[in-house]
């Protein structure tokens, strides 16, 4: 029989070993995603030196502001194991009912973008009531939410078909950018709040006698992150200026990662999508937590309707169609967010609309056809898709074994 | 129809006592007058053939389906367990047999699932104080001397079956109960993780805990237990003291076949 100390001392040092293989997985798991995006970027690249100018990012980070807003909600509701097949016609929605609103009726810019928000949320408690109080499949209610909310739109936008925004807040969103100076304090924030975040928990977790991560970690994390944001602003700055939107997708980012790994609600939301009748036995409410999650979902489909408005300075019967319901799905999915529910980050939204919006962006500078597009994205999503059923066999042969 | 009348204290020897107890589904008899107790300190296995109450005894003591009729009695005091809430706040925990755990989440958050520690020293946060939690639960693992995990991060989906099981009961010693009920706690086990559960269920019994165990499989029932009630067709057929009867007494008590016995025996 081993003493108590000594297997206290050995199941700390495991802690301590495992943390690392932990961090480790982790940074894989998000290396896999940089490592992508590199290799898309290379490739562009090298087909046309355009491609990784600092014009040529700034449009890049332009595009994908809209539908990674969007994708920030999808993940919330990948992470149930559920999904949201209406936030493109809720997006449309949202931004019709806030131009017609601001344009037509002579609402004020951001009492017209609150309605706007509030048009998805009520969408998002509605979706969440069905899928709850009926137990009715999410995809079957988001289905028909994505014919009605479109029809929607339609009734909405009237017999003009399009509005066009005068400039106003509305506008600015997506137009606004911020000068070098502002950035560069921005980018020094964030990479002392790493820093600062990082050995508070060192301390925190040493004064409680627990393994830690070791401060390398800590260094290179803070290292990664300030590299990052700095050349960020630098090659935005030597352009146009730091976008706002990009700001605000970032800004989404970061709240909603700390909401779901920092919070007990953010806890429940892996839960329920981890084992739904383990979490109710544990006396979660899991029905409010899908009802809430549905409606931040639509909220942030409406608050990406209202930056694609903001960037197109107009909203039509086309808003919120094609293409943008299957991207922002997909891209939170080829950055690692798993579709069968309890796995991935917030994080994932951003990352997943960088390799969709490179591949989108590289392939115009390319002047390659919509055929071509299509199936190349169409092929990425697949192989981003396998990579996480792969990984989910290998869990559950873990297991077994 | 009419539960036994107690008077006074109830059963003040008893950490838990059933008087009584009926419950019937349509013209099902499940349960019928039964009487049940488990003591601090004390193992008592329930055992019975399929449909013989067992089920529906556990989910009357822990308020999933209160009984017709029938009075408990906690530390001597007469009460009502009307749903799970009002088990849990006396002290009453269960651990299920279809382990409710998250395989997605490490050891720690399943240990606090629905029950996660915010704050940090007394300042409201809504944030999770991750090192407390890690902190208590890496102490109560130790001293349930469930040390086979490696680390309290490692995810519950990448355990065995036994350990798995073991966070299961872990979990259910946060609330700090008086009475935990294990359902067949051993079932789809392998030899060496069924040795390791059961350990676990003498560690609680030596914690003080009343601990029912649900068990069809005698060898763990006689390894681990005090007591053994027999429940047959809805009634108690036969209480055991593990240390004076015979597996052949207990298999007879779940037949049938004892009470054949005794009915041939009074024709004569």
């Amino acid at each position: 029989m081993e003493s108590a100390t000594e297997t206290i001392d050995g199941a700390e040092q495991e802690g301590r070993l495992s943390v690392l293989t932990r961090l480790a997985r982790g940074e894989l798991g998000a290396l896999r995603v940089f490592l992508t995006i590199a290799l898309i970027w290379v490739i562009f690249q090298s087909q046309n030196d355009r491609f990784l100018s600092a014009i040529n990012l700034t449009n890049l980070t332009l595009q994908i502001a809209a539908i990674g807003t969007i994708s920030v909600g999808v993940v919330l509701v990948l992470l149930l194991g559920e999904i949201d097949l209406s936030v493109g016609a809720v997006s449309g929605l949202a931004a019709g009912v806030m131009s017609v609103l601001t344009v037509k009726h002579g609402w004020s810019p951001e009492l017209a973008i609150l309605a706007g928000l509030l048009t998805g949320a009520i969408i998002g408690f509605f979706n969440g009531f069905m899928v709850t109080f009926f137990g009715i499949p999410s995809f079957v209610v988001t289905l028909a939410g994505l014919l009605a909310w479109q029809g929607a739109l339609l009734a909405v936008l009237g017999d003009t078909g399009t509005i066009n925004l005068p400039p106003s807040t509305i506008t600015d969103l997506a137009g606004k950018f911020f000068s070098a100076g502002v950035g560069y304090a921005l980018a020094a924030i964030v990479t002392a709040a790493t820093l600062g975040t990082g050995l508070l928990e060192l301390r925190r977790r040493q004064k409680a006698g627990l393994g830690a991560d070791p401060l390398a970690g800590i260094v290179i994390r803070t290292v990664i992150v300030g590299v990052a944001s700095f050349a960020a602003v630098a090659i935005l700055s030597s352009d146009r200026g730091i976008p706002l939107s990009a700001l605000i997708l970032v800004a989404f980012c970061g709240f909603f990662a700390w909401l779901t790994t920092r919070t007990r609600f953010g806890r429940h939301i892996y839960a329920v999508g981890g084992n739904a009748e383990a979490a109710r036995r544990a006396g979660i409410p899991i029905n409010r937590v899908r009802i809430l999650v549905f409606t931040i979902c639509s909220t942030m489909a409406a608050a990406g309707g209202i930056l694609a408005a903001s960037r197109l300075i107009a909203v039509n019967q086309a808003s919120g169609s094609g293409d943008i319901l299957l991207l922002a799905i997909a891209g939170p999915v080829i950055a690692g967010t798993s579709l069968f529910g309890g796995r991935g980050s917030v994080w994932s939204a951003l990352l997943g609309a960088v390799v969709i919006g490179s591949i989108s962006n590289g392939m115009d500078l390319l002047g390659l056809n919509s055929d071509v597009k299509y199936m190349i994205t169409g092929g990425v999503l697949l192989a981003a898709v396998t990579v996480d059923a792969l990984a989910r066999r290998q869990r559950e042969r873990v297991q077994v074994t | 129809m009419s539960p036994e009348q107690q008077t006074g204290n109830g059963e003040p020897d008893h950490l838990l006592a059933l008087r009584g107890f009926t419950k019937s589904f349509g013209p099902v008899q499940a349960l019928s007058d039964v009487d049940f107790e488990v003591d601090a300190g004390e193992v008592v296995a329930l055992v019975g053939d399929n449909g013989a109450g067992k089920s529906t005894l556990i989910k009357s003591i822990d308020g999933v389906q209160p009984p017709d009729s029938g009075q408990a009695y906690f530390e001597g005091e007469p009460v009502k367990i009307s749903d799970p809430n009002s088990a849990t706040k006396l002290g009453i925990a269960t651990v299920f047999q279809d382990l409710a755990l998250c395989d997605n989440l490490d050891v720690v958050a399943n240990l606090y699932l629905g029950q996660e520690v915010t704050g940090d020293g007394g300042i409201p946060l809504p944030v999770i104080n991750e090192t407390e939690m890690e902190q208590h639960a890496g102490e109560l693992l130790a001293e349930l001397s469930v040390t086979t995990l490696g680390s309290v991060r490692t995810e519950v989906g990448s355990l065995s079956g036994g350990q798995r099981q073991s966070v299961a009961i872990a979990r259910s010693l946060l609330g700090k109960p008086k009475v935990v009920l294990l359902d067949e706690p051993t079932a789809a086990l392998g030899v060496a993780q069924t040795a390791q559960v059961l350990a676990l269920v003498k560690r609680l019994k030596e914690r003080g805990l009343g601990v029912v165990v649900i068990s069809h499989n005698l060898e763990d029932v006689f390894a681990v237990a005090d007591r053994i009630v027999v429940l047959r067709l809805g009634r108690r057929e036969a209480t055991f003291d593990v240390s004076k009867t015979t597996r052949e007494e207990v298999v007879a008590a779940i037949t049938g076949a004892s009470a054949e016995l005794k009915v041939q025996k009074e024709d004569k």
